[in-house]
């Protein structure tokens, strides 16, 4: 546990007033306040430090505790132990009036917080709030998308089981309600947006539902034609080559491509790409017939 | 009125801690929509997480409701900015390491 300036996290001196601290506050407070970063994940650890900094700086007897001991923090229960039995009676400190600052989510206090403080967070209005939103990824294979399939995925220590559609998109994000942190006050809780990243193992290019594939055929099929068997992601599949396919000629099947997004039996395209091979290291008697055509041309 | 995704206005308001003015403010800059039934105003459901944002930059950023409604814009244009910027990431992996 490291000590935190909390004066240097609001970019305050040590001798600044509660007016100066709030108005701090409100200034980063807008600048990083995860409502107006969404998705931004430095920003809501730089808004958790502010909300932090501005919990201790804002309540004067926190203040105050905090001033005393700064960076012996970690004695702070020993010192206030020893101090209060040599004062006898006497009070430590009167509580001062409730800031009112404040008044976020104060959860995730870092663990300097707790540890001098307990995980007392402040809030200005006791009404009931939906808890906050949690975000994750999830990274699938295109072969993985391609068919429906449950998945178990840890989210905040718990272990959720989601059934992922076929046809899910790269960067697509889905919802789960109720999934996200538990409301403050007795509020709902928060959802967890899951947002899936699609890597792609296959020889095939995805381009929305369509798949994109290239296939090598040799120059005698190419010139005569012929049948090839073709792999794609559901079955083997043959196909006819026309005599005179030229290389990059793109043929499309229809239906065979990737599933369509919760519209189960729905395909996109598949296009394949013929590249045609020239023979290399011909014989002799290759090369003569190669020859003699050159010569009907 | 049987409807499980519709809020009653004045409950939402209690259980926020907010005034009723606030949120017919929002609803009359267009931001939230209210329906009406037998003279209760009510929240419909979906509109949960954008009514609470409202209430945190309004009663904790101290933000007006010009502001709001700008930042509404602002966070919409992002959204689909995103959106578009996946899907032409999405299109440009099909001619990448061709």
């Amino acid at each position: 546990m490291a000590f935190i300036d909390y004066y240097e996290v609001l970019g305050l001196k040590k001798n600044a007033g509660a007016d100066d601290i709030k108005k701090a506050y409100r200034k980063l407070a807008r600048k990083h306040h995860p409502d107006l970063n969404p998705n931004d994940k430095e920003a809501h650890k730089k808004f958790q430090q502010l909300n932090e900094a501005n919990e201790v700086l804002g309540d004067p007897e926190k203040r105050k505790k905090y001033d005393l001991y700064g960076k012996d923090w970690e004695h702070s229960e020993q010192f206030e132990k020893a101090r209060q039995q040599s004062a006898g009676s006497r009070r430590s400190y009167s509580p001062g009036a409730d800031s009112g600052a404040g008044g976020f989510d104060g959860d995730d206090f870092s663990s300097f917080f707790s540890s001098m403080f307990g995980d007392q967070g402040g809030k200005s209005r006791q009404a009931k709030y939906r808890g906050q939103d949690y975000n994750a990824e999830l990274t699938l294979s295109l072969t993985d998308a391609y068919t429906s399939r449950q998945q178990t995925m840890a989210v905040n220590g718990k272990n959720i089981r989601i059934t992922i559609p076929a046809g899910v998109e790269n960067g697509q994000v889905i919802k789960l309600k109720g999934y996200g942190a538990p409301g403050v006050n007795g509020g709902p809780a928060g959802d967890l947006y899951i947002t899936f990243l699609i890597n792609n193992d296959a020889k095939m290019k995805r381009s929305g539902n369509d798949l994109f594939m290239d296939t090598a055929i040799d120059l005698y099929t190419a010139v005569l034609g012929g049948e090839i068997t073709i792999d794609t992601m559901a079955a083997k599949l043959k196909l006819k080559v026309t005599p005179g396919t030229q290389n990059g000629t793109q043929v499309r099947l229809k239906g065979k491509g990737f599933p369509l997004y919760k519209k189960e039996g729905q395909f996109g395209d598949l296009y394949v790409v013929f590249s045609v091979r020239l023979p290399v290291d011909l014989t002799d008697q290759q090369k003569e017939l190669f020859t003699q055509l050159a010569a009907l041309k | 009125m049987e409807n499980n995704d519709l809020i009653p206005v004045d409950h939402f308001c209690v259980t926020h801690s907010i005034e009723l003015s606030f949120i017919t403010s929002l609803h009359q800059y267009g931001l939230v929509e209210i329906t009406s039934i037998e003279e209760q105003a009510y929240l419909n459901e979906s509109q949960l997480c954008d009514v609470e944002k409202f209430i945190r930059l309004h009663y904790d950023l101290d933000i007006n409701l010009e502001g709001i409604e700008a930042i509404g814009h602002l966070l919409e244009k992002i959204k689909e900015l995103q959106a578009r910027h996946t899907h032409l990431q999405n299109r440009l992996g099909l001619y990448e390491n061709l």
